[in-house]
């Protein structure tokens, strides 16, 4: 009984977080003098508009998904994972690397695909060792740590565009010279999805879930980030558990970086990351790190995303319109969530 | 280079940290007192635009600046009031709030992009300003920069040598004790917390104002130092002076970046300007590794000399945080 009765609560909260996150967007939307109702008409349309921007959706949920994986272990394990832009990036290097290095020798493409694949998961757990190493065995709290690797990862990737890896010609923000047609990871006819790397995604989640859920590695990962002291009395090695959970995000965060290169942009450019570690960390947060939630709120936030990008062309607004929307959703989650329970407290 | 482009490049140093300064020695109350407030991106970059759309519209420096101290205190307050009465993670809102506010100020300053606005005047303050050397480094700056110097000096003094500043100190070790002794620490976080976050705001106006001056979106060239400042109260070891000192090594790298340029042409510019990250890391791993646990052993294992040496090097650096940071506090 009492039990129903706090969950309606709960998800009253939650509604009127909703609301309240929309008021607020729409407020700031009045305050630039935008026509709020022709906004939100515009971010729907540009989402569902049609098939093409439906399959970009599910283009952009592919990296979004994979992030917010990985970053559900280290959430898990007590860490904050802000380097994971940084994973993102370094997987995206790793994978241009790979493809440059095979693309003039006579090995097949598929192969050449998956060694690329492979190299971006590198990548990426390599950047996120270095945060776990760091925060282990130098005390470098992985927030500061991420941070600094984060522009490291952005720095190298400008070096490589401009330097090493240019163009023919001159170096240009355009980014790398782009691969050849059979280096593209196969997409639907006459979409920019690739199945593939969505099923990868998909993959990503559900093997979290699972791990999560019902594994013993899970349980532990959990009771290193409840409280790493007792966990650590109790026997658990808490250190590996730790670099564990930055390795294994690393690899989902390198594998996003990689399907940025072989299914999206088909080379390498200064903002390959397109953010989506950040996001990923923002759905992380407003599903309360509970795996079951994080596809479909992701998928929310793809879509909000893509129905942003027209807002810039068609009412000459900046589509950073939907980091606000997201960011004061996650933000009011989280603030209602606190009353909430302050108002159960003093019941 | 001949003596007076340096001196007038030294100069520079101190005025393009003069934000920097102000941001950090924010975020050293806040910690302090026990609250992390990891919003400073986003207070940045929204006070900047914030404070150049006013400065634009009333044609008005102080309003400029007065806008960018109650945003920077108002965002601060959503930190100390989540974390404080909600009980919610200071670290999660700091964070939603840090790209919250950075979207928010890309969305809101589209129509000031690009416009030409007031510009702080430089103030040589007379007599001082004509002393060889030490005149052109720090007497022939503006206003903010002569409060940047004071503010270092005045949060030393208050932090270390006052009562208020006692109980600062104490409100972010021993809450428990603070309170005992009569301090109502909830509301002194709250407080320092919002305090901070106004010094924080400054710093945005600073650079439309000033350093950078304008607002050009994405390209402004902001985003980023808030996580600087955030670094450098951790490299100062929430101390006003070692944090100041920080932000002076950081302009420093970054104006040496600048300067060496032209002779690296191969290296981008965009490369040397991060050339301070890879260092903050390293600083950050000398100031705090002489707290993990495995130092303690291998130097136990090291031969009587160099152990000395070696201990008495890592302790000089080290810093260790406030004994409640991040801690909630409740009076029962």
């Amino acid at each position: 009984m009492m039990k129903t009765s706090s969950r309606w609560s709960g998800i009253g909260f939650q509604t009127l977080a909703v609301l309240l996150a929309l008021a607020f967007t729409t407020v700031v939307m009045l305050i630039s003098g935008a026509d709020p109702i022709q906004v939100y008409q515009n971010i729907i349309s540009g989402a569902l508009g049609s098939p093409t921007k439906i399959a970009d959706i599910l283009v952009a949920w592919t990296p979004l998904l994979l992030a917010t994986a990985g970053l559900l272990l280290t959430f898990t394990a007590g860490l904050w994972n802000i380097g994971i832009e940084g994973q993102i990036t370094l997987g995206a290097i790793f994978t241009t690397w790979a493809l440059r290095l095979l693309q003039p020798t006579d090995l097949p493409p598929t192969l050449i695909m998956t060694i690329g694949f492979v190299a971006g998961a590198l990548g990426g757990m390599i950047w996120a060792a270095l945060v776990g190493l760091l925060k282990i065995y130098g005390n470098v709290n992985e927030i500061f740590g991420g941070l600094g690797l984060n522009f490291v990862a952005t720095a190298l990737t400008i070096w490589l565009i401009f330097g090493p890896w240019k163009r023919p010609g001159v170096g240009s923000m355009s980014g790398t010279e782009p691969f050849p047609l059979e280096l593209w990871l196969p997409t639907l006819s006459g979409f920019r999805l690739s199945p593939l790397a969505l099923a990868m995604g998909i993959i990503a989640i559900a093997i979290v879930y699972i791990l999560l859920r019902g594994t013993y590695f899970g349980l532990r990962l959990k009771a290193v980030g409840r409280n790493g002291r007792a966990a650590f009395l109790m026997g658990i090695p808490t250190t590996r558990y730790m670099l564990m959970a930055f390795l294994l995000c690393g690899l989902m965060a390198g594998l996003a970086g990689a399907t940025q290169v072989l299914a999206v942009y088909h080379r390498l450019i200064p903002s390959i990351s397109s953010g989506y570690g950040f996001l990923g960390m923002m759905v992380a947060m407003l599903v309360n790190y509970q795996a079951l939630w994080a596809a479909p709120v992701a998928l929310f936030f793809a879509a909000l995303n893509i129905g942003s990008i027209q807002l810039p062309i068609v009412l000459k607004l900046d589509s950073s319109l939907s980091g606000v929307l997201q960011g004061s959703l996650v933000l009011f989650v989280l603030l209602m969530d606190g009353v909430r329970r302050r108002l159960t407290r003093n019941q | 280079m001949d003596t007076q482009l340096i001196l007038i490049g030294l100069a520079g140093v101190l005025a393009s940290s003069a934000p920097i300064v102000f941001a950090t020695i924010g975020e050293t109350f806040a910690e302090r007192s026990g609250v992390i407030n990891l919003s400073l991106n986003g207070t940045i970059l929204l006070t900047a635009m914030a404070g150049f759309a006013v400065a634009v519209t009333t044609n008005s420096l102080f309003l400029g600046f007065l806008a960018g101290a109650l945003i920077g205190g108002l965002v601060a307050l959503i930190v100390a009031f989540s974390s404080i009465s909600l009980k919610q993670s200071q670290v999660a809102v700091g964070f939603i709030l840090a790209l919250t506010c950075r979207d928010l100020s890309y969305y809101l300053g589209n129509p000031f992009m690009g416009l030409q606005g007031p510009r702080v005047p430089s103030l040589p303050i007379p007599g001082l300003a004509d002393i060889p050397i030490i005149g052109v480094i720090f007497f022939q700056q503006d206003i903010l920069v002569y409060a940047s110097f004071l503010l270092i000096i005045v949060s030393y003094v208050f932090i270390f040598k006052t009562r208020p500043g006692l109980m600062l100190q104490g409100i972010g070790e021993k809450p428990a004790t603070a309170f005992v002794r009569g301090a109502n620490v909830n509301r002194l976080r709250y407080f320092y917390t919002v305090l901070g976050g106004m010094l924080a705001g400054l710093a945005g106006p600073m650079f439309s104002l000033s350093v950078k001056a304008g607002w050009k979106g994405t390209i402004s060239g902001l985003d980023g130092f808030g996580w600087i400042a955030l670094a450098l109260t951790i490299f100062g070891g929430w101390n006003p002076l070692r944090a100041a000192f920080g932000a002076y090594l950081f302009g420093l790298l970054q104006w040496l970046g600048l300067v060496l340029q032209p002779s690296l042409p191969n290296i981008p510019s965009q490369v040397l300007q991060v050339a301070p990250f890879p260092l903050m890391i390293l600083t950050l791993l000398l100031v705090n590794i002489g707290n993990a646990e495995w130092v303690d052993r291998t130097l136990a294992a090291l031969p009587e000399k160099t152990r000395k040496w070696l201990a008495n090097f890592l302790r000089a650096l080290r810093t260790s945080p406030p004994a409640s940071l991040g801690v909630p506090f409740e009076n029962e």
